[in-house]
């Protein structure tokens, strides 16, 4: 396995804002690599860093073995998706594509082909000649993605590419982008808020929180083993069991984790105060109380719902609490 | 009761507010036909093309046409180069003092021009530098580089930072991107504050009558035209062509800067 990106004690201080703090990281060749983490936790920097448009305040960073210090953005081999995609408004979406290609002095008839053949990719054959302004959100993303990809770059970079889509289409285009990965084969860097979406594309998953990375895993550790309670919290809202109240459970005084769907009504177990109840549609999400441990259940659809202001007993398998290491 | 009809009152204010401003000037106009040349009398005795003629012989006139035309030109030029890049400065990174910057780019236009003109022609002196054609033009570049920096920093801004990012992120260095996205995505403002500096420089008589040694500018001499009355209809015949020459860059770059409030390279 080839490193694509290697990242040795990197950091990128503004003033005393650590954006990034001295982080170790190595995405391997080929790999979908998702970087997650709550706004302002540094997950941008790191892309922006690989990118060329930010240079770090101390460590070294390697894109295929080549230490990157000092090449500027447009000698470097990867390519980028921006967020607000950046299409150039005066250029129509054919020329948009072909823009690196023109750079790159490849001859008008060749770059057009190409160009053609990379909107045929991301389906949108026979929009050359439309101008980016024309499109909808969704038909710009793909503009974009062509855009960068033509290049033929060895690692793409995607700096929360779905954000600006509605719910519907920013599953297709998940579902679309991992086949696109899994074709072409190259390294693809992906940055989101959005767990589910980390979680559900990524082969690893880097977790960054106040500049560091808390966690780097594939989806299932990541979900299931968490290693902080920040991390137990923000992909996908576990219940964070403080060590006091772990100690009186297994005797063992670290944080825990229990998953919202893995709680459940019991004849023994925790005796829960419910504080509300929310109809979720496929679901029923209830939240309770165990003395002071804010704890939610969710209930699969059909499932008798206490009310709230009931009391109730809740429990768990014991291979679903997940026992942190000690901090 | 509301109707899409304005009172007649408004509309005969209107109508008043429109001849008070532009009356005079096609009195301008009818002089230059006027038979009569030693006084301006209304009604005019008679109406002649004679003066296009007498005006088209003489060489003063000629002389003091080029020169406007080139101090024009060039302080047009120098602005554009200044103006630019005093935008770009202002409006792509922050720094200390950058609104102070912004604001001390903007002063010459709001300064009145006898002031400007005086303290160039002081610091003229005291720099032991003659009047000349170019203290013209560099007294006329410093509000004209208001005007084009005026357009520019408003396109500037409109310009998405991420597209910039996004030519250098696709191989395009800083020249390159320039060239195929800064420069086709504020031409037209530049265009704009071009022709909207040429047509400032080209009436200008305050601040050219400090700088100027003793070349005449269209204004200038038109003034001093006033004062010596020997063929007056002739001084009508070149306020026609100076308001035609500096109303057309206006118009145009009225239509240039219509209609493109949207922020250019914004995605969403």
């Amino acid at each position: 396995m080839t490193s694509a990106i290697g990242f040795s004690g990197v950091s990128r201080h503004y003033g005393d804002v650590k954006a990034v703090d001295n982080l170790n990281l190595d995405i391997a060749e080929g790999e979908f690599f998702a970087m997650l983490g709550p706004s302002g936790s540094g997950k941008t920097t790191s892309l922006r860093l690989i990118a060329g448009f930010e240079r770090p305040t101390a460590g070294e960073i390697r894109i295929f073995g080549q230490v990157a210090q000092g090449i500027p953005p447009y000698k470097r081999n990867v390519n980028t998706v921006f967020q607000d995609y950046a299409l150039f408004p005066h250029l129509n979406v054919r020329d948009n594509v072909a823009y690196g290609l023109m750079i790159a002095g490849t001859p008008k008839r060749q770059r057009q082909k190409s160009a053609d053949e990379a909107l045929g990719m991301v389906a949108l054959g026979g929009y050359g000649d439309r101008k980016p302004s024309e499109l909808s959100g969704g038909q710009r993303q793909r503009v974009a993605l062509a855009r960068a990809l033509v290049n033929k770059p060895k690692a793409l970079l995607l700096d929360e590419p779905l954000g600006a889509l509605d719910l519907k289409l920013r599953e297709q285009m998940q579902e679309e982008l991992k086949t696109l990965q899994r074709s072409l084969g190259i390294t693809f860097i992906f940055v989101t808020h959005d767990q589910g979406e980390a979680l559900s594309m990524a082969d690893r998953v880097a977790v960054f929180n106040n500049g560091q990375i808390v966690q780097i895993g594939a989806p299932e550790d990541i979900y299931y083993r968490p290693k902080t309670p920040f991390v137990a919290d923000f992909v996908g809202s576990s219940n964070v069991l403080p060590p006091e109240f772990m100690n009186g459970l297994v005797g063992k005084s670290s944080y825990g984790a229990v998953r919202p769907e893995a709680v459940r009504l019991a004849e023994q177990g925790q005796s829960a105060l419910v504080r509300s109840v929310s109809f979720l549609g496929a679901a029923t999400r209830v939240t309770m109380d165990i003395g002071n441990v804010p704890m939610t259940m969710l209930m699969p659809k059909g499932a008798a719902v206490p009310k709230a202001g009931e009391t109730v007993t809740v429990d768990w398998a014991a291979e679903d609490l997940h026992v942190m290491a000690p901090a | 009761m509301h109707s899409d009809r304005a009172p007649l009152g408004l509309k005969l204010a209107a109508a008043f507010g429109l001849a008070f401003m532009h009356l005079p000037i096609l009195l301008i106009f009818v002089y230059a036909f006027t038979t009569e040349d030693k006084s301006y009398q209304w009604p005019p005795p008679g109406f002649t093309l004679k003066w296009f003629a007498v005006t088209w012989e003489r060489p003063d006139v000629w002389e003091a046409m080029q020169l406007s035309l080139k101090v024009a030109s060039i302080s047009t030029v120098i602005a554009l180069v200044l103006g630019t890049l005093c935008a770009a400065a202002v409006s792509r990174t922050r720094f200390f003092g950058r609104e102070v910057i912004s604001l001390l780019v903007i002063l010459p236009i709001a300064l009145p021009g006898i002031i400007t003109g005086i303290s160039l022609r002081s610091a003229f002196n005291l720099a032991d530098i003659p009047f000349s054609f170019w203290t013209i033009v560099l007294g006329h570049a410093t509000f004209c580089v208001v005007v084009v920096y005026n357009n520019a920093v408003a396109r500037f801004r409109r310009v998405s930072g991420s597209l910039i990012e996004a030519s250098m992120d696709l191989g395009a260095n800083s020249f390159q991107t320039f060239r195929y996205i800064i420069l086709p995505n504020i031409s037209t403002a530049l265009l704009a504050g071009g022709m909207l500096a040429f047509a400032l420089s080209f009436d200008e008589v305050i601040v050219t009558t400090f700088t100027a040694g003793q070349q005449q500018t269209l204004p200038i001499w038109m003034l001093e035209e006033l004062v010596r009355p020997r063929e007056r209809p002739v001084t009508n015949v070149v306020a026609m062509v100076v308001v035609l020459v500096t109303f057309l860059p206006i118009l145009g770059a009225y239509y240039l800067t219509r209609g493109t409030d949207t922020v250019a390279g914004q995605g969403k």
